[in-house]
């Protein structure tokens, strides 16, 4: 990678392996998918620990739905493996895996009632009625769906729709439980609200999930860990707060949340510091972290527009400073994008928080100065 | 005044009306002209019945003769060919439930290009004239037959087997006829059939076997309905196929009608084996409209 101060995906990877040795419940190893000649999925390696929820997140098509159908055994991997607790599972068709899925349009069974949908999969195991009939009881408890259970699925909401979808899932206690495109089938408000609903249930039951998503904020809201997903490829793995502020590529600083991304080439190396010109800043870009690779190389700096701080004065310092003028203006409510005109013509978002009400400090066509502090950029490859 | 313009019949009603007087005069005037003569009486006159309304002697007086139906109870003949019809037609739809949902299913989840050739294969027979079709099998089933010829041929059997002429051949035929109807209603609900569905189950435990019967069964059910209608209802009045392909034995309500219309010329039994016959089939015909009008109400 060349790119010294962020972990690559590897070396995290590796790390992690050390780690959560002893509790990872799913090991994924070099597994590949290829439908023709075309590749799905290309020699991909996860550990997915007990207890957690992790969020494959990428764009379509880039191989996160096949990797989770590998998972439920709807797909077999055409190369590698994906063990249970040490003991491989290919071969094991999709209903003696002892993992659920829930779908991504819910799949409920239009003919059943909500409890019946729910007992679907505890008849399979031939249990004794009572038995079914309580666990169907605790489920519409933990749902909150208690005043629904002789419904059918056509007389519910999208919101109920999904707590049925999401109780005849648990109804088993799966070893793992998958989530395809969990809130892709509910407007936007309900989701922001399900996505917080649906965390709390998995918690409490303490199941460990893997979810598919290409919403970014539904993944950094819901899940403890992100896979990056980029043509089949897992780009970069880690928390939702290492994912935003440490990108270890283009791909995902540019994927997840807005940036500015600055071309240059290094100009000064030091231990733990390196400067760095761009043609798209008059002044130099001063990174207070290290990197590895020979030296005068090409690389880019990534900046998150909240980052970017704006005056009206002239910042004092050497570094991280450009002129321009305020070209657009988005009013969000709680906060405001300023589209800066930077003096070389590049654009650069910057993001402010509307604290005080009756503030307008800055308008269209204002001459601005934007800096930024060292600790704020990321060096790309 | 907003009364009396929705009183008056809308353009947009206007369309609706030529459906409604195509069936009135086409469905309705021939079914009340045949009730009409079912109460009648037969006569040696062309048309060869009474009219029922008659005026004499200045009173207007309308005759209705309910001996017809009154024969129709009396004499065994009549009964035991309803009851013949309706097994026939009840087992035919069986088999051809049984044949039909499996290639109906094959059909479904074949890939589109070849989903298209074997539809038209099913599609393609009907082509030619189903008379023409139905005397196919007799020299297929005759006792010098196609079908006799190679099992001689193959030494399964010495003598030809006897085939034609008996209840049989008559199932072989209105099974082949009416099979096309089966698998096409079958056909077209299996392919909306939610593939999410099966994984769903699959997915909850469920081998294919309990996926099939727990969820595919009870998922193309208004699929099985609507083909069974459609096989049911023509086969119990069918008349060609026992006829030709039946022994004299064979006993449909169909032929009854076609012996008392054309050897008896006694067209007011005959209009009153029709209306009976009519009748019975209200009730299937019912039972599925009402089915229907409550799927569409839980859509």
């Amino acid at each position: 990678m060349g790119v010294h101060g962020v972990t690559t995906a590897v070396l995290d990877f590796e790390a992690e392996l050390k780690a959560a040795a002893g509790k990872t419940l799913i090991s994924i190893q070099n597994v590949s998918k290829a439908f023709g000649e075309a590749v799905a999925v290309r020699d991909f390696c996860l550990n997915i620990e007990k207890g957690e929820i992790f969020a494959l997140l990428g764009g379509s098509g880039c191989g996160k739905s096949t990797l989770l159908r590998m998972l439920a055994g709807f797909e077999e991997p055409t190369s590698g493996a994906i063990l249970l607790e040490g003991e491989d599972v290919s071969g094991i068709t999709p209903h003696r895996r002892p993992f659920n899925m829930m779908f991504q349009s819910y799949a409920l069974f239009p003919h059943m009632t909500v409890a019946g949908n729910i007992a679907f999969g505890l008849k399979q195991e031939s249990l004794p009625k009572r038995e079914i009939e309580q666990r169907v009881d605790e489920l519409l408890a933990l749902v909150h769906m208690e005043p629904y259970r002789n419904r059918k699925p056509h007389q519910l909401s999208g919101g109920q729709r999904q707590r049925v979808a999401l109780a005849r899932s648990l109804a088993k206690r799966p070893q793992l439980l998958l989530l395809d495109e969990p809130m892709g089938a509910l407007d936007k408000k309900l989701r922001s609200q399900m996505q917080l609903e649906v965390v709390d249930i998995l918690k409490q039951v303490g199941v460990t999930c893997v979810m598919v998503t290409h919403d970014q904020e539904e993944a950094m809201t819901m899940a403890d860990r992100i896979g990056i997903m980029n043509q089949g490829e897992l780009v970069q793995v880690g928390t939702p707060h290492d994912i935003y502020e440490y990108p270890n590529s283009r791909y995902t600083a540019e994927f997840v949340g807005s940036v500015n991304l600055f071309e240059g080439r290094v100009e000064q190396e030091e231990p733990d510091a390196v400067l760095i010109r761009s043609p798209q800043l008059q002044q130099l870009i001063h990174v207070d972290h290290g990197i590895t690779g020979p030296g005068h190389q090409q690389v880019a700096v990534a900046l998150r527009p909240e980052k970017v701080l704006l005056s009206k004065v002239r910042p004092e310092k050497a570094y991280n400073w450009a002129a321009g003028t305020i070209a657009d203006i988005a009013y969000m409510g709680g906060h405001s994008v300023y589209h800066v005109q930077l003096d070389s013509g590049m654009r650069v978002l910057a993001v402010r928080s509307n604290i005080e009400r009756r503030e307008v400090r800055y308008r269209l066509h204002d001459p601005v100065f934007i800096q930024w502090n060292a600790d704020s950029g990321v060096v790309l490859e | 005044m907003l009364a009396i313009t929705q009183r008056l019949p809308q353009p947009r009603n206007w369309v609706t009306a030529i459906p409604f007087f195509w069936l009135l005069l086409f469905f309705m005037v021939p079914f009340a002209i045949v009730l009409q003569i079912s109460f009648a009486e037969s006569e040696i006159a062309i048309p060869p019945y009474s009219s029922i309304v008659s005026i004499e002697d200045e009173m207007l007086s309308f005759n209705l003769n309910l001996g017809n139906f009154l024969m129709l109870l009396e004499d065994d003949l009549y009964l035991v060919a309803y009851l013949s019809s309706l097994k026939i037609a009840l087992v035919s739809t069986l088999i051809c439930l049984l044949i039909g949902y499996p290639m109906a299913y094959a059909i479904a989840r074949a890939e589109p290009r070849v989903r298209n050739v074997l539809l038209m294969l099913v599609v393609l027979p009907s082509w030619t004239s189903f008379l023409i079709r139905v005397y196919a099998w007799i020299g297929i089933l005759k006792n010098n037959g196609l079908l006799n010829n190679l099992l001689i041929w193959l030494g399964v059997t010495d003598e030809p087997i006897h085939m034609l002429h008996s209840d049989i051949a008559v199932y072989v035929g209105i099974v082949y006829a009416y099979l096309p109807f089966m698998i096409l209603p079958l056909y077209a609900n299996l392919l909306k059939l939610d593939n999410s569905l099966l994984e769903a189950a699959a997915d909850l435990g469920a081998g294919s076997l309990r996926t099939f019967f727990s969820v595919t069964l009870p998922q193309t059910k208004a699929g099985i309905i609507a083909g069974a209608m459609l096989v049911f209802i023509p086969v119990v009045g069918e008349f060609v196929i026992p006829e030709l392909l039946g022994s004299p034995s064979t006993l449909m309500i169909g032929k009854v009608l076609w012996q008392e219309f054309f050897n008896n010329r006694d067209w007011p039994v005959a209009a009153a084996v029709a209306i009976v016959m009519l009748s019975l089939l209200l009730i299937p015909i019912t039972l599925f409209n009402r089915y229907q009008l409550k799927e569409m109400e839980a859509r």
